[in-house]
């Protein structure tokens, strides 16, 4: 057996082996719900419902989107560029303990403190990918270990922060900082709705960032970087250069993320800020096939899952862990479905 | 008295998509034999002999070897039935010994000797008997090209091998190495082995084959006898007309625009670096530089292109030094335009469009980017237009992806690329490689059009006739050392190619 591409790909082609996936994503969901003892097809309603079926519930979903869609872009700008971010989670982490460090210090001066939380925020996650990316500029050390093993470094840090220098002295001996003050929270987009604007700032980063791609000359840099690394340095493009300013990027988008889960819905830190978010834009990213629209659209579907999951569980007593099941089986068909648009299997 | 027939190839057909690769071609090969399978690039020679060893399976017709069909797609089979290929890209493992290379895959997996007492015998017999020297028990890795050519003829003998299938077989040797290629090659023949020889070159064709075959877009042109034909109708059956060697009237040489001055670099995987090496480009001349492959060609390439700085030596630009750091920016920057020897890899990026493969070096510059931050893509797929319809670039229009374009008009848009941007020095490294001979033509009259504007043309091939044909002045590369300038017509064939072997004058080590 093996594999042989195609060089046009037809149209039925392209969409088809897609669609074929999203449809055997639902039979799988259907047929493990059916084991949970539940109605199948009722128990898909049920997590559709959940996730739109009330103006609580778009809203939870939207909140939910949010960090997905800050991890979700970080991971896609980084694999575009061909460097495999997998630390996203320590880089939301960075941004979420510079908030709290900046949120919690007494200055006065509001409208300019709560950008200085954002910027100190990028900076942090920017710096915390810098180091993995020059070891792997300098000296060839691969990125997907450093990056990895980085988010259980950052992860214990937090812990010892939280424990420590940073502890709520109000917090009755509970592992969480001190919360930053009340007049430091992202407002509201719209009064009286329960969405803070973290999800606007979301998606104006998607937006810049589609265009930082589409339309700059970095991200034209970055993609040639991440095609063909040789015959971009041929044509006079530092690769490393690129690959560092991709890095900072990537880290701040990530960082963001943690910034405004902080700032807009927690206020303070604690060591279960993110369950998961910078690994879930792994899916996210790859789901949107590192577009960075598409990013928006698959970190609402992912948190719709997430969200209409935990309503379903109340309602039909099927266990959340189906939603995590469901992400991994549709980001695996996905993967196929995408092998086979673009090749065919010769059997011999 | 008609020898036997030792191998029949009834109308094969094989197509790859729209591409008809082999067009119902019929062959037969006779005891004692040499044939060869004369073609340009892309006109099936390569694809026919695959599917002799059995690794493409035809889509029509069959094969007969020593009176047996020979089952598709097997080449145990074909190796069973005494039919041995020596590759153009050998398939010798580096850290095993000749010996070992030469047993690897006749004995059986789980036998716990390699009986190789005995296949020591054997080899060193069949080394006598052909003319192939060659230590048994020296690693291949240590072994110059020639020697390992040996050792790929020897494992096709070593087991029985009756036909003997050659790859292009000169194309990696000295002249002396090929003659000597020659002289092994007849007395196999003396003994009763036949050969198809594959090439494209015809002098060689003349020298050793009984009998041509000639192929052209996948289908058979004529079979003839070599001793009734001439290689002016060898070429005309292989390229469809009649071809002239355009004269080529002589450059005007002016000041020198790039210079190098003993110029050293690091040895690397398997290709020497330069060893003092010494050269002047000056403007209005085509430089060549004539050599076997890995005698520090792409370290040249390298430097001239900005991927190498030298360790030592000097590099001038025009009289004055080259700017530091010396990089592939700083290189286009003094007005250095490079055509790479691997377009794929090297040269374009296979999912990008035309018009972004076009704007890659000059990304940075207007029009096709304001202030060097945003990219104006309406410029760059005019520019890409422009040079589809100035250098005939088949393709649907600017916005498809490159990869889907054959390899004469993806050279066409490099050569585009290069040339609109007015450049003082052309690296032109291989630049007709595996190209056709309508492209080559083509991409041969650029260069010397470019010649002619001015420009200092560097011309890096492998390819003696194409250094000899376009080079107002030539230098020989060997082990790394540059040989003084030749002028036009300042030395034979036979010299050069003593000299590609590394004899004669070089500049001091």
């Amino acid at each position: 057996m093996r594999l042989e591409a195609i060089p046009n790909p037809s149209h039925l082609r392209r969409y088809g082996f897609p669609a074929l996936a999203i449809a055997a994503t639902v039979l799988v969901a259907s047929v493990l719900s059916w084991v949970a003892g539940a109605e199948p097809f009722a128990t898909l309603g049920l997590i559709v419902k959940g996730a739109t079926g009330s103006r609580l519930a778009i809203l939870e979903t939207l909140n939910r989107a949010t960090p997905l869609i800050f991890t979700g872009l970080a991971v896609a700008v980084a694999f575009r560029a061909k460097l495999w971010n997998i630390g996203a989670e320590a880089q939301l982490y960075a941004g979420a303990v510079m908030t709290v460090v900046i949120g919690t210090s007494a200055w006065g001066v509001v409208w300019l403190q709560l950008p200085l939380m954002a910027l100190g925020a990028v900076a942090a996650g920017a710096l915390v990918l810098l180091g993995p990316v020059l070891l792997k500029t300098r000296f060839g050390v691969d990125e997907v270990v450093t990056t990895l093993l980085f988010n259980f470094v950052m992860l214990l840090f937090v812990s010892w922060l939280v424990e420590g220098p940073l502890k709520d002295p109000m917090g009755m001996g509970w592992p969480k900082s001190t919360p930053i003050d009340r007049d430091l929270r992202l407002p509201r987009m719209v009064e009286g709705l329960r969405l803070h604007w973290g999800f606007g700032l979301a998606l104006i980063a998607a937006v810049l960032v589609w265009l930082m791609q589409a339309r700059t000359v970095l991200g034209y840099e970055i993609r040639a970087v991440g095609q063909n690394a040789r015959a971009a340095r041929f044509a006079g493009i530092p690769v490393n250069s690129v690959l560092v300013k991709t890095a900072l990027l990537s880290g701040g988008l990530a960082a963001l993320a943690g910034f405004s889960e902080v700032a807009g819905l927690k206020g303070h830190l604690t060591r279960d800020l993110s369950p998961g978010f910078g690994y879930t834009g792994i899916i996210v990213a790859m789901l949107a096939l590192l577009h960075p629209l598409g990013v928006v659209v698959a970190a609402l579907f992912v948190a719709g899952i997430f969200v209409g999951a935990d309503s379903m569980s109340r309602a039909a007593g099927v266990p959340t862990y189906l939603a995590d099941i469901l992400l991994a089986v549709a980001l695996l068909f996905m993967v196929l479905a995408l092998g086979l648009s673009r090749y065919r299997v010769v059997w011999k | 008295m008609p020898s036997p027939e030792v191998l029949r190839l009834d109308r094969i057909t094989k197509r790859f998509g729209a591409l008809v690769a082999n067009d119902a071609i019929s062959l037969s090969l006779a005891a004692g034999e040499v044939v060869a399978l004369l073609g340009e690039n892309g006109a099936g020679k390569t694809t026919l002999m695959n599917i002799l060893f059995g690794q493409y399976v035809a889509d029509e017709g069959m094969i007969t070897a020593f009176g047996q069909p020979l089952p598709p797609g097997n080449p145990r089979a074909a190796l069973a039935a005494g039919i041995g290929m020596v590759h153009q890209h050998f398939t010798l493992a580096d850290h095993l010994s000749v010996l070992e290379n030469i047993v690897l895959g006749t004995r059986p997996l789980l036998s716990l000797s390699l009986g190789l007492g005995a296949a020591r015998d054997k080899i060193r017999a069949l080394s006598q008997d052909f003319g192939l020297a060659v230590d048994p028990d020296a690693r291949v890795g240590q072994l110059g090209v020639g020697q390992r050519q040996r050792v790929e003829i020897l494992k096709a003998l070593y087991r029985d091998a009756r036909v003997l299938i050659l790859d292009e077989p000169t194309a990696v040797l000295t002249p002396q190495e090929a003659d000597a290629l020659f002289a092994t090659l007849r007395r196999m023949v003396a003994r009763g082995l036949s050969v198809i020889f594959i090439s494209h070159k015809l002098h060689e064709v003349m020298a050793i084959a009984n009998r041509c075959v000639v192929l052209r877009h996948g289908k058979l042109v004529g079979t003839v006898e070599t001793a009734g034909t001439n290689p002016a109708d060898l070429a005309a059956m292989m390229v469809g007309a009649e071809v002239q060697r355009p004269a080529i009237a002589p450059g005007q040489p002016g000041p020198a625009l790039l210079r190098l001055r003993a110029v050293r670099t690091p040895d690397a995987e398997g290709a020497a670096g330069l060893k003092a090496a010494s050269l002047a480009l000056h403007a209005g001349q085509i430089t060549g530089i004539a050599g076997v492959s890995g005698n520090g060609q792409a370290a040249l390439s390298d430097v001239v292109s900005g991927l190498l700085a030298p360790r030592a030596g000097q590099l001038e630009i025009a009289g004055t030094p080259a700017p530091q750091p010396w990089t592939p920016a700083a290189a286009l920057a003094c007005g250095i335009g490079r055509i790479p020897e691997d377009r794929h890899k090297a040269g374009t990026i296979a999912d990008f469009t035309l018009a972004e493969n076009t704007v890659l070096e000059t990304r940075r510059m207007a029009p096709f980017s304001t202030r060097g931050f945003w990219m104006n893509w309406g410029a760059a797929r005019a520019h890409a237009q422009a040079i589809i319809a100035k250098y005939d670039v088949r393709c649907p229009g600017p916005e498809t992806p490159i990869r889907l374009l054959s390899g004469g008009n993806m050279q066409k848009l490099i050569l585009g690329r290069v040339l609109e941007g007015a450049p003082r020095v052309v690296l032109a490294n291989q630049p007709v490689r595996g190209l056709d001979i309508g492209a080559i033509t083509y991409v041969h009259s650029q260069l010397i059009a470019a010649r002619d504007r001015g420009a200092a043309v560097l011309l890096i091939s492998e390819d003696l006739d194409e250094v000899l044909q376009l080079s107002d002045v030539l230098h020989v590369i060997s082990e790394g050392r540059l040989s003084p300038p030749i002028p036009r017509g300042g030395a034979s064939v036979a010299e050069l190619g003593l000299m590609m072997a590394g004899e004669g004058v070089f500049d001091a080590a």
